[in-house]
């Protein structure tokens, strides 16, 4: 079979093109949780940019060969987030875009959390929060034993980070020196719902300032921190972790909760919640897109 | 009568049924054997290798023995994650902390992609070297037979563990394999074949059945021993597969005896008597008891005392089916009995 997306890792990066890729898997998955009328908005709009630089420029895979036992693969701990992987696997060519508009119904393909028993593309079923990187640290470590060169990426949310299970692996994935993988903690900063800020209506962080980087450093991954709608700056982390030796990467991916869209950026609020039809106009107008 | 009901030919005589390798030394020599042709075996160890002897198997194929520390969830999880790239794990430790703590991780992980990793628990059932109720499962069961996808293994004896450990390789899914520290009375010839999902009957009898799963089974055939000298002719089946259950063999022990009792080292809520209740609610309903721990946690102590405490010696075991059947009465069972042999309701035929 044809490569048709081979991992251009270290080779230049074409930042409009990454940049396109994340404004429509923002627009497909708007789309598809507006039609599903249920859904996560926030966190899988501030995935986007991650999305679109793994898939149309760092890892090494082939669409129409989902398989391919040499392949990197990818493990969206936030599982919840599905939707943008969803969108961002139509785009790559996994599956037809049309068939976003089964998000969410009985017997689709993509349902609510990402099943791997289900749809092409996906490395690794995931759902409840922190299991997900436990299942990297084992694919990182099949992918050393069978010697194909195979690099794991992982994505995690700061909230998740919460999770004592996501420590245990941080741990683990020292102990066995997994240089081959690499968390993103999506660090929105707002998880679900959080405790109540001093200012009436907000909600505070998961983490005080620095707080989750001192926890990564300590189970002595290598940091790196990102702006995580740059994706040249992605572009360059993911470089920094592949030339990393001897310990897992976790890039410190700072992002903002419903990014791209004025009225959801955020807005804890924003999490889960249903999109009408007037704010999708209104959404994908603000994305460059004709409703 | 069914050819499978006859009494198997391959159980060892009393006499014969000296104690081999304890069950865990067995495990793990029956992996680490497998694992020096079968390339895809990996064994990952939560700190405890020296207690469920994945030492063996580490000595074996350090290259593919992977200590993960006291991380029983990362473990499971790991494991779900070498499965996906090809590979057959084994993620051993106590049961309490995989059907417990782990537990979302194989649900989520494991037995919903239906990867096949080997599950092998250490402390299982009541023996668990005098450290008590933290450390006796004795819901475990319960709890792995309600997971979809899983399968539930409990094997008597080394030899069946040895064959069993081939079985459950061969096998392309999840499974959870009960292993004791104890070096049991070896119940099987070398003649006897393990097949997953297949009870066996360990002795034939026309009065009751008697259904018991792993070590307890050779407890339960003493007991149909002590029995008979009372003059009651007891049947014997062992459950080395709890899940999926043996329905066929067990439908047959119940429409020719007329009354069943389970017995397991093990809550009676939802473990083997629970599986077996289930099956006979609804495929021929017939009088049963369940012997096993009573809506209750263990206790600390020697094994005697805590097979004594909880009512499953050969002794404890006979004097309680000899009370069920008074409690019964002769004139119902034998009613029972009669009716079986009408023939007039078949059930799943």
């Amino acid at each position: 079979m044809t490569e048709i997306s081979i991992g251009r890792a270290g080779a230049p990066a074409d930042p409009g093109l990454l940049r396109e890729m994340a404004r429509r898997i923002r627009v497909e998955l708007l789309k598809t949780v507006a039609h599903a009328q249920g859904g996560h908005v926030g966190g899988p709009l501030s995935a986007a940019e991650i999305l679109a630089t793994l898939y149309f420029h760092e890892m090494r895979i082939r669409p129409n060969e989902p398989d391919w036992p040499e392949r990197d693969r990818f493990v969206l701990s936030k599982g919840h987030s599905s939707v943008a992987l969803y969108a961002t696997l139509a785009l790559a060519g996994y599956f037809p875009l049309d068939e976003l508009r089964s998000f969410d119904t009985v017997d689709s393909r993509l349902p609510g959390h990402p099943d791997m028993t289900a749809l092409p593309g996906i490395d690794m079923s995931t759902g409840s929060l922190g299991v997900g990187l436990s299942a990297a640290v084992g694919l990182a470590l099949g992918a050393r034993l069978n010697g194909d060169g195979g690099r794991v990426y992982a994505l995690v949310g700061d909230g998740e980070c919460h999770e004592g299970a996501i420590w245990e692996s941080a741990f683990v994935a020292r102990r066995f020196e997994l240089d081959n993988l690499v968390a993103i903690v999506d660090a929105n900063g707002l998880a679900q719902f959080g405790p109540a800020a001093d200012v009436s209506g907000d909600r505070r962080g998961p983490w005080e300032p620095g707080e989750l980087e001192d926890h990564w450093r300590a189970s002595r991954w290598h940091v790196i921190q990102a702006d995580g709608h740059d994706v040249l700056a992605l572009v360059a982390a993911f470089d920094e972790a592949r030339a990393t030796r001897g310990r897992p990467s976790v890039v410190i991916a700072r992002t903002i909760k419903g990014k791209g869209v004025s009225f959801m950026e955020n807005r804890w609020y924003w999490h889960s919640r249903v999109v009408t039809p007037d704010e999708l106009a209104l959404a994908l107008t603000e994305l460059g897109e004709a409703a | 009568m069914n050819a499978r009901t006859k009494t198997a030919t391959v159980i060892r005589s009393r006499a014969e049924r000296t104690p081999g390798l304890t069950l865990r030394e067995a495990f793990a020599r029956a992996v680490a054997d497998l694992a020096t042709d079968d390339r895809r075996i990996v064994m990952l160890d939560a700190e405890v290798g020296n207690s469920t002897r994945a030492d063996i198997f580490e000595e074996a194929h350090p290259d593919r023995y992977f200590p993960v520390g006291i991380a029983e969830q990362n473990m499971l999880g790991m494991a779900a994650g070498l499965a996906a790239t090809g590979f057959i794990p084994f993620p051993v430790t106590f049961a309490v902390f995989v059907a417990k703590r782990s537990l979302d991780q194989i649900r989520v992980l494991i037995a919903q992609p239906r990867l096949p990793v080997k599950i092998a628990v250490g402390y299982t059932g009541l023996m668990s070297g005098m450290a008590g109720k933290t450390h006796q499962p004795v819901e475990e069961v319960t709890i792995m037979r309600a997971m979809p996808n899983m399968t539930v293994v409990n094997p008597a004896d080394a030899v069946e563990m040895h064959q069993a450990v081939r079985a459950i390789v061969a096998y392309d899914g999840p499974v959870y394999l009960m292993v004791y520290r104890e070096a049991l009375p070896t119940l099987f010839t070398d003649d006897y074949r393990f097949e997953l999902g297949r009870a066996v009957t360990l002795r034939d009898g026309a009065d009751l059945a008697l259904i018991s799963t792993g070590p307890q089974s050779g407890r339960v055939l003493e007991a149909a021993e002590l029995l008979a000298e009372e003059g009651i002719d007891a049947r014997v089946i062992h459950v080395p597969t709890i899940k999926p259950l043996d329905d066929e063999l067990i439908l047959t022990a119940a429409r020719e005896t007329g009354f069943v009792v389970t017995v397991e080292e093990h809550s009676i809520l939802g473990g083997l008597g629970g599986a077996v209740a289930e099956l006979l609610a609804e495929g021929w309903p017939t009088r049963m008891r369940r012997i096993g721990l009573r809506d209750e946690f263990g206790a600390s102590g020697p094994n005697d005392a805590l097979l004594e405490k909880f009512g499953l010696t050969p002794r404890r075991v006979a004097d309680q089916v000899a009370a069920y059947l008074v409690e019964l009465g002769t004139s119902s069972r034998m009613d029972s009995r009669s009716a079986a042999r009408s023939g007039d309701r078949t059930p799943g035929r």
